[in-house]
């Protein structure tokens, strides 16, 4: 069997016959061709497949791309604007946040949606949004702090982008 | 004149860019025109032998495109491929299946799910044989023989492998006040980086050229393998390994999916993709560590360390596929002796096969020092525990002085350099151990369960000298080639490969500290076979030890080339100028220099060079190293025990690091954090358990447990700088030295919590379960299961 679902997907409305059991991952990275939204297990444990499903955060290894018709999809293609990069993109990159980048879309996702819901989480809440996901290189303290610096940044606290920081060196 | 820029220190990283954007390559991102999609069939038996196969109905599948079995590939002298220790290893089952996960047959389709019906159709007709699953029975004398391929085999027996001097180390013991003994296991773990191994090879038909995206650790040695088991011209392979979502030592060796994909993209004519998925890279890639060991230290009354004697039993699985260099079957296992001063050691490993996963040398390891450290780190606490004596006291006792060093070791090795009381109390004071010790003696007068762990470790990274390492005959040594464009900037094209170390900068910041020019003018090009000179790839944290040193060399080397340009340029003997930053110029005349950018220009130009001189500013060079480098650290752990459930909270760790001149700090404190979290899994939560019949209880992340940002706590870290002596910038290594440190630092917390039970060891993992049963008398990790 064959379905034709639409999807819209980082603004844009894709159409599309699957299988009815095509994973929302897969419909994105092969259908779609959005390879920034990884695969990393079988088991709804490593969280590096985190998208937003109509502005929720979930496991699109855990939800069938059927169940997307009609609804809008959010992948971390999707974060960097006309004014530049998300500042959840740029705290990672200023705070060394990845390292093989494997779980960093998700991680990015997750930590998006968690500044629009709390402006200033505190390390344990940081902690307990990202407890879905695991990364094998950071041991997290870089990610607690990549979080931290995009929501001081949001709150004015900090000025400068990560392009602004450039990639100079300090001695 | 212009500010010298600066070329190691805190720097972004440039491989950023494209990880926050989605916009890496991994090997799954790989799509080509007409590719098909490849899945394997594994066997759900530890052992059985093969009746029949029947693919009948798969081949008739309306989107499979071909079928492979052991009979294809032995048709092709491909049923069996070389492992990296020597061994042979079944690409697909003919004869039997030797562990549950094996591979079986392998199916092309057009997409990746009709792949997976197709395998549903294939009907293998198994007929089960007894498992050898505790390497304890391996040997037994009824034990089945796994290995009847080899032939004359009776038993399951591999090798004997033994190091130091046994006479002495039984007189040292012969005669000590003190003898104290304990078995232990370090249990099987995997490294489980987070994305999963594959390929996707595409052979042309036309130019014969093969080419395989692949997630390898080792792209050259890789070629070299392919060309000698497939019998390929070695010219005609290239290897790509792309981005890479972690390694951990998981990705080194050759697993038969990548050669099925290759066999696939030989048969179709097509592209193939191959890409395992979580539960098959649990079950059968490699895994690391499963060494039952059985250690002795001896020492004087007042806890002078005098001599070590171990006994190892390493379980191996079905195949002997180790990833180590040639002359070391236990690793660097030989290390044990660590970081203390004493009279005499001895060890012996054994060897043995199981019906389980092959393997063995995975998981930032270090070649096996991981079990080295782990192993003498815990003896020491458990003599401090004999002796009534602080485990920190005990170990300032014995560390060895900076007087020592390059110290030549009772087992062989030389250590480089070192100043380990200067790292032990560093990492004391960041910890406020006194304070900590007296908050315990509060804790415990309340009934409240807290340790404080102390681990030291000494690392041996970076083979290795050609004359003692090689891997199947290839000697590690490590080519790097660097080339300066007229305009000045730079492409540096390295061996070595990165799965998020971040070579990409580091290397770019060592050319620039060579050369004067900012790391932004040095693009650094890496994972491809075709385009980079030969190595041996990046694992036992070999990157900076070897290829960064050949970086610099050649860096060096393009410097001094430069010098030849300036001094035609300037008109004056090369002898009489002098180097800055970024600059030659004339001795005792600031301004008459010359920078790098205008020497490369003139290099290219129609300047008259000196005779010997051929113009353009290149050059090539290779590095053999003299010696390994030895990183070592001090950390403390600080652990709470839940006496009611057994639970244990690491509250707080502390890491002191040496890994000599750090080039990047943020990014070796990166990797710090990283190897900590590990250790925290492996000594808390990670063990891959089997039950009797060979049945893999960890082959999926439900029941593999991995840490997640709740369970680590917020890294203290601190550092010293012992350089190298040898390593051109005195730079020594960091990868793997927290994995390799941290788990005895836990496990040493958890057992000085429990101290009120008089426990003296437990083996890892330290779940709650395992706690339990510490605390009731039982320790030792008999069972093969987490109950
Ligand atoms: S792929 Fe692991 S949770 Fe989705
Ligand atoms: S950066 Fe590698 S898994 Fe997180």
């Amino acid at each position: 069997m064959i379905m034709e679902i639409t999807v819209e997907v980082n603004g844009s409305s894709y159409t599309r016959s699957v299988e009815p059991r095509l994973l929302l991952v897969h419909f994105l990275r092969d259908e779609l061709g959005l390879t920034g939204t990884h695969w990393g297990c079988d088991t709804s444990n490593c969280g590096t497949c985190v998208v937003w499903l109509d502005d929720v955060p979930v496991k699109s290894c855990t939800v069938l791309a059927v169940m997307a018709d009609g609804h809008s999809v959010r992948t971390v293609e999707g974060l960097e604007g006309a004014d530049g990069l998300d500042p959840v993109q740029q705290g990672f990159m200023a705070c060394h946040g990845l390292q093989c980048g494997f779980c960093t879309p998700g991680m990015l996702m997750t930590a998006r949606w968690l500044i629009d819901h709390n402006p200033a989480p505190s390390e344990a809440d940081i902690r307990e949004a990202i407890s879905g996901q695991l990364c094998r290189c950071t041991g997290y303290e870089n990610i607690v702090r990549s979080v931290r610096w995009a929501a001081e940044h949001e709150a004015g606290l900090r000025e400068r982008t990560v392009e602004d920081a450039g990639t100079e060196v300090q001695a | 004149m212009t500010t010298a820029p600066v070329g190691h220190g805190t720097m972004l990283r440039k491989e950023d860019a494209r990880f926050i954007r989605g916009r890496g390559t991994y090997v799954d991102d790989v799509t080509l025109p007409g590719m098909l999609y490849g899945a394997m069939l594994r066997s759900p038996y530890a052992h059985a032998r093969i009746a029949s196969i029947d693919i009948s109905a798969a081949r008739a599948h309306p989107k499979v495109r071909a079928v492979l079995t052991g009979d294809t590939l032995a048709g092709l002298n491909l049923a069996w491929m070389p492992t990296l220790s020597g061994d042979v290893q079944a690409v697909l089952a003919t004869d039997k299946v030797r562990f549950q996960g094996q591979e079986v047959a392998f199916v092309v389709a057009e997409d990746r799910y009709a792949a997976r019906d197709a395998l549903e159709l294939i009907d293998v007709d198994y007929e089960p044989l007894p498992a050898v699953i505790d390497a304890r029975q391996a040997l037994a004398e009824d034990a089945p023989v796994i290995r009847d391929d080899l032939e004359g085999r009776t038993d399951n027996h591999i090798f004997d492998w033994e190091t130091g001097d046994k006479a002495a180390a039984d007189e040292v013991f012969a005669t000590a006040e003190v003898v104290s003994k304990q078995d232990m296991l370090y249990p099987r773990v995997h490294p489980a980086p987070l994305e999963t191994c594959g390929a996707v090879a595409h052979l042309d038909k036309v130019t014969g050229k093969l080419t395989v995206w692949t997630t390898t650790q080792a792209p050259h040695a890789h070629r070299t393998l392919y060309a000698i088991v497939a019998g390929l011209p070695e010219h005609k392979i290239r290897i790509i390994s792309p981005d890479i979502g972690g390694g951990f030592g998981n990705k080194v060796g050759i697993y038969p999916g990548y050669v099925c994909a290759v066999v696939g993209s030989i048969v179709t004519g097509k592209p193939v993709k191959w890409m395992e998925d979580r539960s098959e890279n649990l079950m059968s890639t490699s895994f690391a560590r499963d060494y039952h060991m059985h250690g002795e230290i001896a020492s004087t009354r007042d806890g002078k360390i005098l001599g070590l004697r171990v006994q190892v039993l390493a379980d191996h699985g079905a195949f002997n596929g180790t990833a180590q260099p040639t002359k070391f079957p236990a690793g660097f296992f030989g290390v044990f002796t660590g970081s203390y001063d004493l009279t005499a050691a001895h060890c012996s490993v054994t060897g043995v096969y199981t019906n389980k996963a092959p393997g063995g040398v995975a998981y930032a390891c270090s070649f096996r020092i991981t079990e080295a450290v782990y192993l003498v780190e815990r003896l020491v606490d458990v003599l401090a525990f004999d002796l009534g004596m602080d485990p920190a006291e005990l170990r300032r006792k014995n560390l060895l002085r900076p007087e020592q060093f390059p110290y030549p070791s009772r087992t062989g090795w030389e250590y480089d350099s070192g100043d380990y009381p200067r790292a032990l109390e560093t990492a004391l004071d960041l910890a406020g151990y006194a304070g900590l010790r007296a908050e315990q003696r509060e804790k415990r007068e309340r009934g409240e369960l807290m340790g404080i762990g102390i681990s030291f470790f000494t690392e041996a990274v970076g083979a290795g000298p050609r004359k003692h390492m090689d891997i199947l005959g290839l000697g590690m040594a490590d080519g790097a080639e660097l080339r300066v464009h007229p305009t000045g900037k730079a492409v540096l094209r390295l061996s070595c490969q990165s799965q998020g170390q971040g070579h990409e900068t580091t290397f770019a910041q060592l050319v620039a500290e060579q050369l004067g020019i900012p790391p932004d003018d040095v693009d650094v090009v890496h994972g491809d076979t075709d385009q980079t000179p030969f190595g041996l790839g990046t694992y036992g944290s070999r990157s900076t030890p070897v290829s960064g040193a050949v970086t610099v060399m050649v860096a060096r080397k393009v410097r001094e080339r430069a010098r030849i340009v300036a001094s035609a340029m300037l008109e004056v003997s090369p002898d009489d100028l002098e180097w800055e930053k970024g600059r030659w110029f004339v001795r005792g005349d600031q301004a008459s220099g010359r920078t790098i950018q205008e020497i490369a220009l003139a290099a290219h130009s129609d300047l008259e060079l000196p005779e010997d001189v051929e113009g353009h500013l290149d050059a090539t060079c290779v590095y053999n190293p003299p010696n390994l480098t030895y990183p070592f650290g001090a950390y403390v752990c600080v652990v709470d025990v839940d006496a009611g459930t057994g639970q244990v909270k690491v509250r707080r760790f502390v890491a002191v690091d040496d890994c000599g001149v750090r080039i990047n700090p943020m990014i070796v404190e990166g990797q710090i954090h990283g190897g900590l979290a590990d250790g925290i899994g492996m000594a808390l939560m990670q063990v891959m358990a089997f039950d009797e019949d060979g049945n893999h209880l960890g082959g999926s992340f439900m029941d593999y447990l991995l840490p997640t940002a709740k369970e680590c706590p917020s890294w203290e870290l601190g550092e010293t700088v012992t350089p190298s002596p040898h390593h051109p910038i005195g730079a020594k290594g960091i990868g793997e030295s927290a994995t390799v440190g941290s788990p005895p630092a836990v496990v040493n917390a958890v057992i000085d919590a429990l101290r009120p039970y008089g426990v003296r060891h437990a083996d890892m993992p330290l779940t709650p379960a395992a706690v339990w049963s510490a605390v009731q008398g039982r320790p030792l990790r008999t069972d093969l299961a987490i109950t």
